[in-house]
């Protein structure tokens, strides 16, 4: 059918590649963009402190096995209550089912095709072009204007086969004035692959979406995700990441304040044990007036572990009263493990708020030492300590059910649960 | 009987010696006040007893019932029976004190207590608002409601021996009787207090049996109920007198000892700035 998928990885049987001539042509250049460019390297700003030159991209390769979601993980029990499931397993979807007519799920056609790269734009890096050349299953979620989808909507990127390179696409367009919320699973075995998603959101105007990323990844997944949000006039975007898992997991969250009075909020939490390293990208871009855009990021480093976050505030020379504000901060548990934040501000507009706040430390003794002069053993009110710094973060995410799922999976990092559980 | 027993105690912050050789000893039932003006001490005193990280025994013993706790963390002498109650109770977002007393009481005996109805008992005696119990700790609480909530706590860990620094500061008149005669309730059932305060009101709720003065990180004076009366209306100046301390130790009791020779009404103001 086509020669795409040679040139950068290996593909036997590879007969993935879908669309409509246009978009195999779109694919096409993409894949020579991204085979011209080659991967990137850490004396880039963008990929500094990043273990980027031991990816080795002869070791994957590109199938379509698919299969089955095997755990549900973080996100157990929210397909019960969700107002549409779709399960896309190691490049293929598995399985769409919606439940609320206000929802459309496309996997082929026109929409779909046009709306790719519209908010992504191709040459947006070499990872989103490999996306954009490679992606398999693309899926496009539309929310009908003037409808409120009050049951989050469940998409599920799930890895299960042993050097897989494969590259998740989604698209979803919250409609003028709807409201809707996305819960995106990413989860894997404990195979080595690798898994590049690209979601596309476009919320129109007075359009609230709310879109929580959990990432539960094996311990031997690169994952290098790209998000980026697009705001219309009046409307509100809120992307929240869990991240706890990867050997090496980096997601660069881009939101746009394109329309006046837009807003965003971006939260993270982020957990790395062992050798797991985390990367954050962030960029918050004010290019119209009255808009609002809040970062809070929270993060621990254990073990050996590394976490990298770095944030631009951009603010337009045509953009004013505008408030941006961007926080992240990392508690450092151990003397191996090490942490980088760099925060970043351009503004090009003086009426303007804007405040960057951003700290890699130890955790608060002061708080140790209370718990502890109350009898908690110190190394239960280390975690205890850990567990609140979390708190507000989680408290905010959009689903009840998986912050509740967060707490507990972070007290099993903690080793609380053990103590906990010895009552 | 437990006694909480200081000897020749010396302690050192960031190498500065702040305490000169304390002795001290607090038994069951009895209730010890340690006054003295600002930078005399006081907190040291409490924080070397608690063990809290960069306050250094430099000389002498801390015991509990002979066992030297010099050498414990923080948690082990209140699971040895010590509890603070903090000047400025820290907040500790996200944990709620419920947990917070289940893990401490967990970590004491297998014996199951029920936490939260004995907090609700607790918060009831003393004023506290039971939705208080459901914010994290300290979070969002006016001074007041951070001190009812330390005394709450007191008395549902029902340590041995509590040290109380300022219980007082930042508290009105109601809230200050409510803790303090709920901690007088609790030296009759053999809770041995060091109340460690800048002032005397506390102790008209709370009746100490001895009274220590502390002026430049040493005891220099000892005595009944009688002293803190005498020194409610003589102030700090004539201990001081004695004091061979720097002189910006001097300069600030000097600044104490005026405030206190005004009238008594106006020292009891609950509303007083105590830093003034």
């Amino acid at each position: 059918m086509t020669s795409i998928g040679t040139t950068l990885f290996e593909a036997p049987d590879w007969t993935g590649i879908g669309g409509s001539p246009e978009h195999i042509e779109r694919r096409k250049d993409a894949e020579e963009r991204a085979s011209r460019l080659g991967l990137p390297s850490f004396e880039e700003e963008l990929w500094r402190y990043t273990p980027i030159d031991e990816l080795d991209l002869s070791k994957y390769k590109l199938l379509l096995p698919g299969g089955p979601v095997l755990d549900s993980g973080l996100t157990d029990g929210i397909d019960k209550e969700a107002a549409a499931v779709i399960d896309v397993v190691n490049g293929k979807i598995s399985a769409v089912s919606t439940f609320d007519e206000s929802i459309s799920v496309h996997s082929t056609g026109d929409k779909l095709e046009n709306a790719i790269g519209s908010v992504v734009s191709p040459d947006f890096d070499f990872f989103a072009d490999c996306n954009l050349a490679y992606n398999t299953a693309p899926v496009f979620v539309e929310i009908a204007p003037n409808s409120v989808v009050t049951s989050p909507i469940l998409i599920r990127h799930h890895t299960s086969f042993e050097n897989l390179a494969w590259f998740p696409r989604v698209f979803v367009h919250a409609g003028e004035n709807s409201e809707a919320t996305v819960i995106e699973h990413q989860s894997s075995t404990d195979v080595d692959a690798l898994v590049c998603p690209v979601i596309e959101i476009n919320v129109a105007q007075a359009a609230r979406l709310k879109y929580l990323t959990v990432q539960e990844h094996g311990a031997n997944i690169w994952q290098i995700a790209t998000q980026v949000a697009n705001v219309g006039r009046d409307a509100h975007v809120s992307l929240n990441q869990v991240a706890l898992g990867g050997a090496y997991a980096r997601a660069r969250i881009d939101t746009k304040m394109m329309g006046q009075g837009s807003s965003s909020s971006t939260t993270a939490v982020y957990f790395g044990r062992q050798k797991a390293k985390h990367d954050f990208r962030t960029f918050q871009k004010h290019e119209a007036p009255h808009s609002n855009s809040n970062l809070l990021f929270k993060g621990v480093v254990d073990d050996e572990s590394r976490a990298i976050y770095s944030g631009l505030i951009r603010i337009e020379s045509d953009a004013g009263d505008v408030n941006a504000y961007q926080t992240n901060r990392t508690l450092k548990l151990s003397d191996e493990a090490w942490a980088e934040s760099v925060p970043n501000l351009e503004i090009e507009n003086n009426d303007v708020k804007c405040s960057h706040a951003s700290a890699v430390g130890p955790i608060d003794e002061e708080q140790k030492f209370y718990l502890e002069s109350r009898g908690v053993p110190a190394d239960i009110a280390e975690a205890l300590v850990v567990k609140g710094f979390f708190a507000d973060v989680l408290e905010a995410l959009p689903s009840s059910l998986v912050s509740e799922a967060v707490n507990l999976r972070i007290e099993e990092l903690l080793a609380l649960d053990l103590e906990l559980s010895r009552r | 009987m437990t006694v909480l027993s200081m000897k020749n105690l010396g302690v050192a912050v960031a190498e500065q010696q702040i305490l000169h050789g304390v002795d001290l000893e607090v038994a069951s039932g009895e209730v010890h006040a340690v006054m003295g003006p600002n930078g005399a001490g006081k907190s040291t005193l409490s924080n070397a007893i608690m063990g809290k990280a960069g306050y250094q025994i430099t000389s002498g013993s801390l015991e509990l019932d002979g066992q030297d706790l010099s050498t414990l963390p923080t948690w082990a002498r209140a699971q040895a029976g010590l509890f603070l109650a903090m000047q400025y109770p820290t907040e500790v977002p996200g944990v709620s004190v419920r947990e917070t007393l289940e893990l401490a009481l967990a970590e004491r005996s297998s014996q199951e207590i029920d936490v939260q109805s004995r907090l609700l008992e607790e918060a009831e005696k003393i004023g506290l608002a039971n939705e208080l119990l459901e914010r994290a700790l300290n979070v969002d609480m006016s001074g007041g409601e951070k001190k009812r909530n330390e005394t709450a706590q007191l008395a549902v860990l029902d340590p041995q021996i509590a040290v109380l620094d300022e219980l007082d500061s930042g508290l009105d008149i109601d809230a200050l009787r409510a803790c303090a005669e709920r901690i007088e309730g609790m030296t009759e059932q053999g809770l041995g207090v060091l109340c460690i305060t800048h002032y005397h009101r506390l102790l008209d709720y709370l009746p100490a049996d001895h009274v220590h003065i502390l002026v430049g990180g040493r005891i220099v004076e000892s005595g009944g109920p009688e002293l803190a009366v005498e020194l409610e209306a003589e102030g700090y100046s004539r201990f001081i007198e004695s004091d061979d301390e720097s002189e910006g130790v001097s300069v600030a009791i000097g600044g104490r000892s005026q405030q206190t020779s005004s009238s008594i009404s106006e020292a009891d103001d609950p509303f007083a700035d105590p830093l003034a």
